[in-house]
């Protein structure tokens, strides 16, 4: 529980501070627009309580410092934004498939390519499907406020360790760079025992840490394991939120800042009678398929918003009963979608079921 | 009866994998004779590259994580500034280094990191079944040279350790060779040093190893050892090119 006292801080801050109370005391970063606040942050935090900053001189160096300060037990993290995160995909599948935990922050920007530094959602697919090589998922929390770009990061620390799996929190420069009030959670976080860490093999048998699996069928039960793993966490980590829906007669799904401007498009559309929700999955992976699923039971008509050119909505159209209709609308690279162009579709989809 | 002659405590009995007349078993032994002498085997962490070595965690007595390629200096980074109490060590070859991961060594020899790599030169891709290295030698022939290494087309083969040598935060760069007992000697030395560097906290140690890869070279083994001091010493020259002092940590 808190005291309650609310402190004003830009989203990349709050990502510095959630790590640090999850415990965090390794960062290693390499800079890039828009998250350079999170770098900062750590290199002027860390020092002051006995950890360590090292600006990596790629961000393939800084995933691989990560793997290896994990691989040793304590809690470390790297952050970036869409093309470095590009450059990690290698030392992620690394990860995933030594079952190491780790924490990843993507403030993501638009893409393809150096695209621009303005928020995005187009690095949806890389963070839900895997992203690098092999059979592999990362848990993916997407946070919609700055209180949540603190809260996810301490969330990611707790999953990533209580399922040894690298997690990721999928925010956007807009998430990054803007500023709100923020509660700082008060009680202590818990950190698991690791008896799986590297510390020196002292009164006990050497312990490795691998991913080249060479022995017949190996391989193959190792990847099974992994699958039994996600579904584990599909099981029990599912989040999300939801806006009156109870009566709703279409179903607006949106993501991180979409569902933001979504939610100001329900609002108005609510005032005028119109009965429409707001469906926010809060976990990317595991996505929230199942409620969707019963949901759509009942609703007919989904939109999906995001700042991109439609990929969450696979998703949505994967998970939601047959019958139901499932309209996209999205800007890409870097246009972002207005809650007056989110209304509309509402309305225009509303009248056409 | 009064054993003169065993093998270091670091290596188990595992049978190695690596070919007849390989440069690996040799200095797998001369690190594990520092790991012994130093009495460091159970706060030891080694890591294995991508690469003939990347087995080596089936040989060694102490825990060991193995690196994505060429990423071993910045997995070590990460290690020794998180637990500095312990040993780190990265085995690297030529390929895993002096190409894909030129980055990381560089980064971690300039930051100075108190870590201990261990270059196993050979001049060629093992474990991909003998194709072009960055050390690979002009006009030596390998699955994708197989005309030779040309300087006009390939560039020249690096110099790793001459190179790492001129930065400032280097602490203790050699080169050695496996192909005499006089020569196994001095990199037995320099093994040595190289790990009581990094218990000195002294900062980045660093040792290349010529060594045989006879499977490759398409040589017996007699040929191979041979190869060293016709073909690799004359461009490789063996020594100590750095020896810090005192640290330069403040
Ligand atoms: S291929 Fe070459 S380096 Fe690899 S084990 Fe065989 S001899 Fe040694």
């Amino acid at each position: 529980m808190s005291s309650g006292k609310r402190i004003l801080v830009k989203g990349n801050d709050a990502i510095g501070m959630g790590a640090i109370k999850a415990g965090c005391r390794f960062y290693f970063g390499y800079p890039i627009t828009p998250q350079n606040e999170i770098p900062e942050f750590m290199s002027r935090e860390l020092p002051k309580i006995g950890g360590e900053f090292v600006q990596a001189e790629s961000e393939l160096a800084s995933i691989n410092m990560v793997l290896g300060a994990s691989a040793l037990g304590v809690r470390s993290m790297t952050s970036s934004s869409s093309p470095g995160i590009s450059l990690m995909q290698e030392g992620l599948s690394y990860m995933a498939g030594q079952e190491l935990p780790a924490v990843v922050i993507n403030v993501v920007r638009c893409g393809p390519g150096l695209g621009g530094i303005a928020a995005s959602q187009g690095d949806y697919f890389q963070a839900v499907k895997g992203g690098g090589h092999g059979d592999y998922h990362l848990i993916v929390l997407a946070p919609a406020s700055v209180q949540e770009m603190y809260d996810h990061t301490i969330l990611a620390f707790d999953l990533a360790d209580r399922y040894r799996n690298p997690a990721m929190v999928l925010a956007d420069a807009i998430l990054g760079q803007m500023q709100e009030p923020i509660v700082e959670r008060e009680e202590e976080v818990q950190e698991p025992r690791k008896p799986w860490a590297l510390t020196g093999a002292k009164g006990r048998p050497a312990r490795h840490i691998k991913s080249l699996l060479l022995k017949e069928g190996e391989l193959e039960s190792h990847n099974r394991l992994l699958q039994e793993k996600y579904r584990e966490v599909q099981k029990h980590e599912i989040r999300y939120n939801e806006l009156e829906v109870e009566d709703a007669e279409l179903v607006v799904a949106a993501f991180g800042t979409s569902a933001r401007i979504a939610r100001t498009a329900v609002s108005k559309a609510r005032s005028e009678g119109l009965k429409v929700g707001l469906f926010r999955p809060v976990t990317l992976f595991p996505f929230p398929g199942e409620r969707l699923r019963v949901l759509s039971a009942r609703v007919k008509n989904f939109l999906v918003v995001e700042m991109n050119t439609g990929q969450m909505v696979e998703d949505v159209r994967l998970n939601v009963s047959g019958d139901a209709s499932v309209f996209f609308y999205g800007r890409p690279g870097g246009a972002i979608p207005t809650p007056m162009e989110v209304y509309e579709r509402i309305v225009k989809h509303y009248k056409e079921q | 009866m009064k054993p003169v002659f065993s093998k270091p405590k670091a290596l188990n009995d595992a049978v190695m994998h690596y070919c007849p007349g390989c440069g690996h078993g040799v200095v797998h032994r001369l690190v594990g004779e520092a790991l012994d002498h130093f009495d460091i085997l159970d706060r030891t962490v080694g890591v294995a590259p991508v690469g003939c070595a990347v087995l080596m965690y089936d040989y060694f007595n102490c825990d060991i994580i193995e690196a994505p390629h060429g990423r071993p200096p910045a997995v070590a980074t990460g290690m020794k500034r998180s637990r500095p109490d312990l040993i780190i060590f990265a085995y690297q070859g030529d390929g895993d280094l002096a190409s894909i991961g030129l980055a990381e060594i560089v980064h971690a020899a300039n930051r100075g990191e108190n870590v201990t790599v261990i270059f196993v030169n050979n001049t060629v891709y093992g474990m991909t079944g003998g194709q072009m290295a960055p050390t690979t030698l002009l006009g030596q022939q390998t699955t994708t040279s197989p005309y030779g290494r040309n300087l006009n087309t390939d560039g020249y083969p690096i110099r790793m350790a001459e190179m790492l040598a001129t930065l400032e935060g280097t602490s203790y760069v050699a080169r050695h060779a496996i192909d005499t007992p006089a020569n196994i000697l001095r990199a037995r030395k320099s093994i040595f040093r190289a790990f009581e560097m990094q218990v000195k906290d002294m900062g980045f140690s660093f040792v290349e190893l010529l060594t045989t890869c006879p499977t490759n070279w398409g040589m017996s083994s007699r040929e191979s050892i041979r190869r060293i001091k016709e073909e690799l010493i004359p461009y490789f020259p063996l020594g100590v090119f750095k020896e810090k002092e005192v640290a330069d940590y403040i």
